[in-house]
């Protein structure tokens, strides 16, 4: 019986209207300029395509239709004609020629990128993306939002959705409208490419190595994209989202941002001179864990070996020093997938998910570990 | 030992005690045997890689995780790749060549009819031990079947060992593979057939077999790098170390170029063979059709980093890549022209390796078509790495290539068993499968457009709908090749008498040795007639 | 049957020569990585800079343009050092010789060798961004807590194309210790 109501579900909502009101078909205009020309070149090569499509499966279709045996068909005696195979040899290199003009004219424009009027390094690193605002001391990480119980169903039952499903962050990317801003890109690790299709910027992060786009945004907004090139076991789950605010607006945005992190350095300062109760540490540390090291390590601590190792009895949550375990928190450790999150974390943060490493999963080892233990390791 | 005394003792080896059993496979050094292996193994391989695909797509069936993790994911898209590339399509492709060539150009066997032997038997061991690493601690390779660096190297789980020895084998079976081709075409072509009176069958797997030595022996040297990088400190594409990442790109894009042309030159030959044979007129523009394979050949070798249009190139980088790439249309859409003059005028019936290479003709010419418009550089920023592509491919190696092994399997099977295939079910495959396949891919080209990445286990909401209509269609497809299996074993087994040409408008001297075709044909050159 | 087939052709030459164009591309493939810097020298495909110390060459200065080069460090995953330019942006004339200073701090406690990799964006400028003096020609070995300013001493060619008035030159910092201690 249910098996059978679900099957009705399914074959419901294969051909309800509103499930495909949603389904986008073509290709986005997108909010700059170049994006436009792109689409309008997508749209001209794809009619010219189907132009040809018509003809020469016409042409097919044709004689499938009139030249068949059962009709009695006499096959013709002819298998060469030097006069038509130049014919269309030459009409494919005019129609060519055509798709070459604009595309030549659109790909310079695109690769102008001079006089830009802010400029933003974008680094990827395996799964995030980082942003640093160049000539002002804003930086932050741009990290997914969607709870993890929204995608992992194994147990089958179907979550309640987000609206931007997979396809939001807790810090987006700010720009500002009708300026130009180039965007300077690289990799901590692997590579990765940064996509925005409504500005139609795709471009790799290479490690070592920096590579420009550029956008001018007409419209305020928020734009959504995500990694393009595959960077290992969370590639999908790495999505861009840009804000384009307006002028006024984005001047608000960047005081703002500036009041921020002059409070978070005030809070920073204060935690050094505060301890906190266990409670409170291990709440702090499980949400921080959740959000940071869950994607690798588990919800359960028990990692995905061999690449990601438990924590869950690991000697270096259990026995091992503490100054170590900060250190590798905080550091990363070098020939691994594990990075460094003294740049992503507060003191208060690493602080608590040491200690809730420390005492979770069985690992009980009672450890309490604050702020200024943090300081101390790394050496600032 | 001379040549002679070589070939004294494979003549021993026929004539006298005819082993049987495992052993008659095992030590085969009979062209018709060997092809054979080669068409079962690629056959096992679609299978095993077609169920990978169809975790794949359950996977994707509705947005969530359902089935796999993102990692065991990553290792499904990589091993599919790998074993439809490497274990389907291409395999499959040398099995034609074994059987077919000595055949067509009335030529006892192939000319090194132990290094065949060998060439097919290191095979299974290449992807018993890719496949093997499913099983290991590590995992199956998870870089994708491209493995860039450093995704491959510092940053791999540990599977890249088995991956680059699995690749090496692979590459050397190949290497010795086209080696024979080459060999068996230039020496043994019975006397009389010249160059241009070779078949276009044969022109192609020729042209095919040299793109093969040129880029498989590249493809050795970059996993070799892969593997100095990975294991004993060296720094090819470590940045660290004064290498470059996208340096990996442009070397394995070197061979991944020519290589996709490899597996659709030979494709091209079978349905220029086909396409006139049920048109009963010869074939439109034999020569320009020469010229055209030889030129796309040649054209591959320049257009490789139209697969790296978002690395950050300078801009004549692109233009220069995306003017040569366009170019390639020209060739093509040569062929695709030669194939409909063929069939123009003239007196068509539709046995179902016509219907497959019809298929093939239409099907592929759309995979043409998102080809050219990937060419295009400032589009190819949005469709790049998303759906589009990957629907690009699959158009191409799916509907181009598969249906062209289907169609070559139907039009030679009754030369190959003596048996007519059961026409019911035969028709039963086709339809099932170009139905289920357009259900499959072509809404793949939507995702793509509308920002689907390629390669994700999980995907935002607005992409549902038509990965469920995906998914549903590549079960379908899957399925529908249970079908062929059952037409293929049905028709070894037995069925109506095939005529020893059972096509009236087929060309070609297969078609004079007797059906099922002896065990040794043409000990004796036949003669060419001129026209 | 077997004495009728024709005088056996000679299979041995052609696969030798088939071998030669095997062994020639294997040969091919690795030949590709040194054919890549250069191609990458003449046309600045990847952005990389002259790893080497160039001589001031240039004749004059241009003062009629003004370039403005922007500097930006970057730590590749866990080297906890602290690295960053001591200004972040400069205008220089083309031909005009310029003094930068980068500061690095080892902020482990035990000693790390460090290698900066240099990397120019938009690439075509690379070929004509001049280093002379320059602290990613070597390794940086520092102890634990040592810190140093480290200096770039460079000059952007005449040549540089009209159209390019801003460049980039980006600094990736790895930690080689293990890379050093494996070798």
């Amino acid at each position: 019986m249910k098996r059978r109501n679900r099957i009705g579900l399914l074959l419901v909502s294969l051909f309800s209207s509103a499930a495909w009101s949603d389904s986008q078909l073509n290709l986005t205009k997108g909010v700059t300029a170049i994006s436009n020309e792109v689409y309008d070149l997508h749209m001209l090569v794809l009619y010219i395509c189907t132009a040809i499509g018509i003809v020469v499966f016409g042409a097919m279709f044709w004689s499938i239709i009139f030249h068949r045996k059962s009709k009695g068909a006499k096959p013709a005696d002819f298998h060469e004609s030097t006069k038509i195979e130049i014919l269309w040899t030459a009409i494919p290199v005019v129609i060519l020629i055509a798709m070459a003009v604009p595309a030549t004219s659109t790909l310079i424009a695109m690769e102008d990128n001079s006089d830009s009027d802010i400029t933003i390094l974008v680094t990827g690193s395996q799964w995030k993306w980082h942003y640093k605002y160049f000539d002002q001391d804003i930086e932050y990480y741009s990290v997914l939002s969607t709870p993890r119980e929204q995608y992992e169903n194994h147990n089958g039952e179907p979550a309640e959705r987000s609206e931007h499903y997979l396809l939001e962050v807790d810090k987006p990317l700010v720009i500002p409208v009708n300026k130009k801003v180039r965007f300077l890109l690289t990799s901590d690790d692997v590579i990765h490419s940064w996509w925005v299709p409504a500005f139609a910027v795709k471009q790799d992060a290479n490690p070592g190595f920096i590579n420009e786009a550029w956008a001018i945004v007409d419209e305020p907004g928020v734009y959504r994209g995500q990694c393009a090139e595959l960077c290992g076991k969370d590639h999908g789950f790495m999505p861009v989202v840009v804000e384009v605010k307006s002028e006024a607006d984005y001047q608000q945005w960047l005081n703002d941002q500036k009041q921020l992190i002059a409070d978070a350095a005030n809070a920073e300062a204060a935690s050094l001179s505060s301890s906190m109760s266990k409670e409170d540490l291990m709440q702090l540390g499980e949400s921080t864990y959740l959000a940071h090291c869950a994607a690798c390590h588990q919800p359960t601590g028990l990692g995905i070996p061999p690449a990601f190792p438990a924590l869950k009895g690991s000697p270096i949550a259990t026995t091992g020093s503490i100054e170590e375990h900060i250190n590798i928190v905080f550091n990363g450790k070098a020939g691994t997938g594990m990075q460094g999150y003294g740049k992503q974390l507060s003191l208060k943060e690493i602080a608590a998910v040491v200690t809730f490493e420390r005492n979770a999963w069985g690992n009980d080892t009672g450890d309490l570990v604050q702020s200024a233990d943090v300081k101390a390791v790394s050496g600032e | 030992m001379t040549t002679d005394t070589l070939e004294n003792t494979e003549h021993h080896d026929e004539h006298h005690d005819q082993p049987t059993g495992i052993k008659r496979w095992l030590f085969t050094t009979n062209h018709k045997d060997i092809g054979t292996l080669y068409l079962w193994f690629s056959f096992i391989m679609l299978l095993i890689g077609g169920a990978l695909a169809m975790v794949i797509r359950a996977e994707l069936f509705q947005p969530g995780l359902q089935i796999v993790e993102p990692d065991f994911f990553n290792q499904l898209t990589t091993t599919h790749g790998l074993i439809m590339v490497f274990g389907a399509i291409m395999p499959a492709f040398t099995g034609f060549a074994n059987w077919m060539i000595p055949m067509m150009i009335g030529a006892p066997d192939m000319a090194l009819p132990r290094m065949n032997n060998w060439s097919f038997w290191i095979l299974p061991f290449a992807f018993g031990i890719l496949l093997s690493s499913f099983f290991m601690e590590s995992g199956a390779p998870n870089f994708g079947w491209t493995f860039y660096a450093p995704l491959s190297t510092t940053y791999s789980n540990g599977s890249t060992a088995f991956f680059v020895f699995a690749v090496h084998i692979m590459g050397i079976s190949s290497i010795m593979g086209a080696i024979n081709v080459i060999v068996t075409i230039m020496n043994m072509r019975a006397p009389g057939m010249t160059y241009m009176k070779m078949p276009l069958f044969v022109w192609t797997f020729f042209i095919t077999a040299y793109l093969l030595i040129a880029v498989m022996p590249v493809l050795a040297g970059v996993v070799t790098m892969l593997l100095t990088d990975t294991y004993f400190g060296t720094s090819f594409f470590d940045a660290a170390g004064g290498g470059d990442p996208v340096m990996f790109q442009h070397i394995f894009w070197f061979f991944g170029h020519p290589e996709v042309y490899i597996m659709i030159l030979p494709a091209f030959g079978i349905v220029s063979t086909i396409i006139p044979a049920f048109a009963r007129k010869k074939l439109f523009g034999y020569s320009s059709m020469v010229y055209a394979t030889a030129s796309i050949a040649l054209l591959s070798f320049i257009v490789w980093a139209h697969h790296m249009f978002t690395t950050g190139m300078p801009l004549f980088g692109e233009l220069f890549f995306m003017y040569c790439t366009m170019l390639i249309a020209v060739p093509t859409g040569v062929k695709v022209f030669n194939w409909v003059a063929t069939m123009w005028k003239g007196s068509l019936s539709f046995e179902i390796p016509m219907l497959f290479s019809i298929a093939f003709v239409i099907l592929f010419t759309i995979g043409g078509f998102s080809g050219l418009m990937l060419a295009l550089t400032p589009v190819d920023f949005q469709y790049h790495d998303t759906y589009f592509v990957v629907a690009h491919f699959h158009y191409v190696l799916v509907t181009g290539s598969l249906f062209s092994i289907f169609a070559g399997t139907y039009y030679w099977l009754p030369k190959w068993t003596g048996h007519m295939y059961n026409q019911s079910l035969a028709h039963w495959h086709f339809w099932c499968s170009v139905i289920s396949v357009n259900l499959l891919f072509f809404p793949m080209h939507f995702l793509g457009l509308a920002g689907m990445p390629r390669r994700i286990p999980d995907y935002a909401l607005q992409f549902a709908d038509f990965n469920k209509w995906v998914s549903i269609g590549g079960f379908a497809f899957g399925l529908s090749q249970l079908i062929f299996l059952a037409v293929v074993i049905k028709c070894i087994k037995g069925g109506e008498k095939a005529a020893d040409k059972p096509w009236d408008g087929a060309q070609g001297l297969e078609w004079t040795v007797a059906s099922p075709a002896p065990y040794h044909t043409f000990s004796t050159p036949p003669a060419i007639k001129d026209e | 049957m077997t004495s009728e087939t024709p005088a056996p052709v000679n299979h041995k030459a052609t696969v030798k020569k088939l071998m030669l164009v095997v062994v020639s591309m294997f040969g091919f493939g690795f030949a590709l990585v040194p054919l890549y810097d250069v191609f990458c020298d003449i046309t600045g495909l990847n952005g990389k800079t002259n790893d080497e110390a160039v001589e001031y060459t240039a004749d004059g200065i241009d003062t009629s343009r003004t370039v403005t080069v922007q500097f930006i460090t970057h730590n590749a995953k866990q080297i906890p050092w602290k690295f960053k330019p001591l200004v972040q942006h400069i205008k220089v004339h083309p031909g005009e010789q310029k003094v930068v200073k980068f500061y690095a701090k080892n902020q482990a406690s035990e000693p790390i060798v460090g290698q900066a990799v240099p990397s120019v964006s938009p690439g075509i400028a690379a070929g004509y961004f001049q280093k002379i003096e320059c602290f990613c020609f070597e390794r940086q070995p520092l102890q634990a807590n040592e810190e140093v300013e480290m200096a770039l001493q460079f000059y952007v060619d005449v040549e540089l194309p009209k159209d390019i008035s801003t460049l980039t030159l980006s600094y990736t910092l790895y930690d080689i210790s293990e890379k050093i201690a494996s070798l």
